[in-house]
Order: structure tokens, then sequence, then C-alpha cells
């Protein structure tokens, strides 16, 4: 069967296995994790941000993070008997790699916040919380916003391995595809996954532009080199 | 092979379930062999990956320097493989590769490649134009200029996009398993397939860990040779 047969077939957009749900399933899987990892990682990067300490730990859980393999978590959750095979272990697997890029972009974020820009908000009477919420986080949104762009992609693209430990997700083709050698059935889950993120990318990139302060924008964030 | 794990030997048999520790230095002590040839094959899918990658990458930031107005697209284009899940990536190239290393080798030259090429674009934009003036007033040629001063200066920066790429290559290298080229990751999923074999997948694990994190020290350790300036600089 050709792409485009297996693609207007109506028996693949229904049911457990059609695409609607697998595609659920993924952003579902994905959608949980990022909320999980911003609810821990964001209050603490912009905590240690604001009191400018602590620096060493996020890079240096970035840096582990960065070297622990996906692959490796996903099955060791998988793996180990009170989790199991299935979406709990991929969610959690995920959670861990969204941590490291939002809580060192959240942590740069508000720690690099222009000093002059801090002196002239302290010269106008602000401090602690003031200056955090009115100075501090919308300088520092850009970076954060980056931050959540990066990791939320990153985790929608590793959210495709579920199906190689058991769990759903738009992946279970590409799996079932090499299980059987469909080529159809694999680059047809091959195109799901890589448009689902791509277009995760995309939509990210608006919201970015839109949540980010009008001042701060146009700066070209995209070009700013890893380090 | 042994079965592992609670569930391997059933409710049936009134046999004592076998032991599945997660840490067990008697499984590293008899699968030596089989870690050290998985690392071998984990470290040469990694370098020669990377070594692709820089080998695409370096021209092709050349290239966009000579004309800026490729700058956009390709790095545009280098940001949408980016994106691409590396299981589509592998599963695509399955069909042109076969079950071969070089399946998983494209794919992650391809992956490793947004970052080095960001990273060469960049490092050479950075370079202070007074020291090309100089070198230019020295009577430099161009391929000279480039060669001895915006090379060299760039070279930091190049230095960590490498180095980067390298370490998130290690990670990567293991969803080779898929198609028999993942080196530990092919014994993360072994391990995964034979009932659970904890120590197995544990294991291989911290070694892929360790593997990127020594990767990371010696690149570290060039980085620092090859730029002997950088270190005044640095300390600012």
């Amino acid at each position: 069967m050709g792409l485009w047969a297996w693609f207007t077939d109506p028996a693949n957009w229904s049911g457990p296995n059609g695409i609607p749900v697998r595609l659920a399933q993924q952003v579902v899987m994905s959608a949980i994790a990022m909320a999980v990892a911003i609810v821990i990682a964001l209050p603490l990067g912009i905590f240690l941000g604001h009191k400018q300490k602590g620096g060493g730990l996020a890079i240096n859980v970035s840096n582990i993070g960065r070297a622990v393999p996906t692959f490796g978590l996903l099955v060791i959750f998988a793996a180990w008997e009170p989790i199991g095979v299935g979406n709990l272990a991929v969610v959690l697997a995920l959670i861990i790699f969204a941590i490291p890029p939002l809580l060192t972009n959240a942590y740069i974020g508000i720690r690099d916040v222009d000093e002059e820009v801090r002196g002239a908000a302290r010269g106008m009477g602000f401090s602690g919380m003031l200056m955090l919420r009115k100075v501090e986080l919308p300088n520092a949104v850009p970076l954060i916003s980056a931050g959540v762009r990066t990791a939320t992609v990153q985790v929608v693209a590793t959210a495709s391995l579920a199906a190689l430990v058991g769990g759903g997700g738009l992946g279970a083709y590409v799996v079932e595809g090499f299980a059987i050698q469909d080529f159809t059935l694999l680059t047809a889950g091959a195109i799901l996954t890589a448009a689902l993120a791509i277009a995760t990318e995309g939509i990210l990139a608006l919201v970015q532009r839109k949540v980010t302060p009008k001042g701060l924008r146009d700066r070209d964030l995209a070009l700013e080199a890893a380090q | 092979m042994p079965f592992h794990g609670a569930f391997a030997l059933g409710a049936t048999t009134n046999i004592e379930p076998v032991p599945n520790p997660w840490f067990s230095w008697e499984y590293v002590v008899t699968h030596q062999e089989q870690l050290i040839t998985a690392g071998y094959e984990h470290l040469l899918l990694t370098l020669t990956s990377v070594a692709l990658a820089m080998v695409i990458a370096i021209p092709l930031a050349l290239l966009v320097r000579r004309y800026p107005k490729f700058e956009g697209p390709v790095l545009g284009l280098g940001g949408v493989l980016y994106t691409i899940p590396s299981l589509a990536l592998i599963s695509v190239l399955w069909p042109v590769f076969g079950l071969s290393p070089w399946t998983v080798v494209v794919a992650l030259a391809l992956y490793a490649l947004l970052v080095v090429l960001r990273n060469t674009v960049v490092g050479l934009k950075g370079v202070p134009v007074d020291a090309v003036d100089a070198a230019r007033g020295m009577g430099f040629s161009k391929s000279r200029i480039l060669l001895r001063v915006e090379f060299p200066l760039a070279l930091p920066t190049i230095l960590a996009g490498v180095r980067i790429a390298t370490v998130s290559t290690v990670g990567l290298v293991t969803i080779g398993a898929l198609v028999g080229y993942g080196g530990y990751g092919s014994m993360i999923y072994t391990g995964f397939l034979q009932n659970f074999w904890h120590a197995q997948i544990m294991t291989a694990t911290i070694a892929c860990v360790l593997l990127a994190m020594v990767l990371e020290f010696i690149l570290q350790i060039v980085e620092r040779m090859t730029t002997p300036w950088a270190r005044s600089a640095r300390s600012r």
C-alpha cells in the first residue's frame, strides 16, 4: 500500500489505533509532563535567579541531564515494577528531560537581567517581590519562554519513543512498521511524528513572540550560540 | 540465557524468583567483554556522526558567510531537521541504508549538524573587525585571513558546538538499537526485552552517561588547549 492510500484509508482515522487517538495520546503525555516540569522547574529557577544563588546547581543539573540517554531512562522506568510498561513510565522520563532546559533558562534569564535596569528600579523604590514581578520577570520572558519552547519540542519529539516501552502515541506506527517490516506504515509514522514536532515548534514560536514584551522583541535569540 | 525478574518463572512453579538487582558488580565483571564491545561501537557511532556533521556544517557555514542571503534558509532547514524526532529520522533512513550503522550515523549527523553549524556561523560573526583589519593591513590574503585569523578566533565557539553535539549524540546513539546499532542502547533494549533485566539496563545506561562525561571532559581540555587566549578572557 502506498503512503497516499494509507493516509486516505478511513480505517487509519478511527478506532483505538487510529491517528486521532494516537495523536491525542502523544499530546496528552507531553502536556502532562510539561505541566509537571514547569511547576517544578520554573519557580525553582526563578527563585535561584532572584537570589543570584545556586548557579552551579542549575548548570550541573542541565549538564547531567544532557548526558543521560532518554532511551535508557525510559527503559529504566518501564522495567521498574512499581511503574511498569506504558504511558506513566514515559511521562516520568519526559518530566525529567524537560526540567534542565526550563531550570537553566529561568535561572539565567532572571540572573542576567541588566544591572542598570535593576539599579533604576531600585532607585524607584522597587525591591523584593515587586522587583521580581515588575522588573525581573518581564525582562526574563524571552529566555524563559525559549526554555519552555525548547523543552516542549523536545518532549513532544521524545514522546514518540513511548511505543518502544509499551506506551501509545504516534511512534507506535513506527515501531509496528519496524516489527512487520512495513515501509509504508513506518514512513507514515515518521511523517506524523515529525509533523507533530514541527507544528509544535511553529505554534510555540508564535506564542513566544506574543508573550514577549514589545521592547524585547526582535532580538536575534535564534542565533545565540550554545556555550 | 537465564530468566530475570519477578514474572519470569510464572506463578505455577515453586522455584524462588531469581533476584533482579539494579546494581550488580557481578554483572559488570561477567559481562566485561560485552560492555567493552558495546562501548567501542557506541564511541565509533558517536565520533563518526559528529565528524560527518562537522564535514558538512563547517563548509556550509563558510558558504553562508560568503552568501548571507542563504543564512536564514540554511539555518531554518537545520532547525527543521533538528526538530524531527530521532525515531522518525532513523526510520525514514532505514529503507535507504538498511540495517547498517549508516542509518544511525546519517540520522545523528543530521541532528548534530544544526548545533555545529550555528556555532560556526556565530563564531565567525563574532570575530572582531579590528583583528581582520589588522591582518588585511599586514597584507594577508582572504584565505589566509580565514585560516590564520578568523578561524582560530572562532574556534572556541565552534568547539563548544562540537562538544555539545557530541554529548547529545552519545545519548541519541541509544535509539540506534532499533536497527541493531545502538551501542549501549542495544544492551538496554535487549535487557528490557529479556524480562526487564535490571542489571543490564542500569549498567548500560550508566556506562552511556560515563562515556558522555568522559567525552565532555576531553573536549573541554581540547577547547582550552587550542585557545590559549580564551583562558584569560574567560576569567573576566
